[in-house]
């Protein structure tokens, strides 16, 4: 089962967790992206592109579930203003062994890093900046095609 | 057609998003993009550098090349940084 969901609400990972339990599977892997406590950011923001975020965000889950054969994706990102140690992101993948499960998981959170329409503000002492896109990223998100990242 | 701005891109632009009307000869993401960087300073300003800038047509990330021909709604952003 895919499920893919962009909001305003604090991620509950173990209600997450327990949703991919059930799919049947064997295995299951999960990612968590955390807002980081230790580079002096007060708050964290998140905009994105309704609607294009959700079809980006199904159409990887998608991409995974067919290539690796899972038995359950899911996806949840959080947007609007957010502190440190808050999630940002999950991804979890199940699948009937642990090798796909894994490797979905990361092909998941390498390719949203690229693939959907989300942007980050941090605000530091009252300055705010956009994040800036990092090639790390895109070398990340390569690994997993031969074709070229956008 | 509609016109979408995100992040700095909507800041820069001052604009959310906004309804244009552009003359026929205006057929590709990057001809949309000279065409309103035409129209005012603000355009301008967030436009200058181009390799700064993506884009999407109807949702679905495109390059530059891409054609406008027929599409509801385009959206110019920076690169992406979600995750």
């Amino acid at each position: 089962m895919i499920r893919v969901t962009v909001g305003l609400a604090p991620i509950d990972m173990a209600a997450a967790l327990e949703c991919l339990e059930r799919d049947g599977a064997g295995a299951v892997a999960t990612f968590s992206g955390l807002v980081r406590a230790d580079d002096g950011v007060d708050v964290l923001e998140l905009e994105h592109y309704p609607g294009a975020t959700e079809a980006a965000l199904e159409a990887l889950a998608t991409e995974a579930q067919e290539r690796w054969g899972l038995l359950g994706v899911t996806v949840i990102h959080r947007v609007g203003p957010m502190r440190a140690g808050e999630r940002i992101v999950f991804v979890g993948a199940a699948a009937p062994h642990r090798a796909a499960a894994l490797d979905a998981c990361a092909f998941l959170i390498d390719r949203l890093k690229t693939d959907a329409p989300f942007w980050k503000r941090e605000t530091r002492g009252g300055d705010a900046r956009w994040v800036e896109a990092r090639g790390s990223d895109d070398a990340a998100a390569a690994r997993w095609s031969a074709g070229k990242p956008f | 057609m509609r016109v979408l701005y995100f992040a700095w891109v909507r800041e820069q632009v001052g604009l959310g998003e906004e309804d244009v009307t552009p003359p026929p000869e205006v057929a590709t993401v990057a001809a949309l993009v000279d065409w309103l960087a035409s129209r005012d300073d603000a355009h301008a300003g967030a436009f200058a550098d181009r390799g700064r800038l993506r884009t999407a047509v109807d949702g679905v990330f495109t390059r530059f090349d891409a054609s406008i021909v027929g599409a509801r709604e385009v959206a110019i952003f920076p690169p992406v940084t979600g995750g």
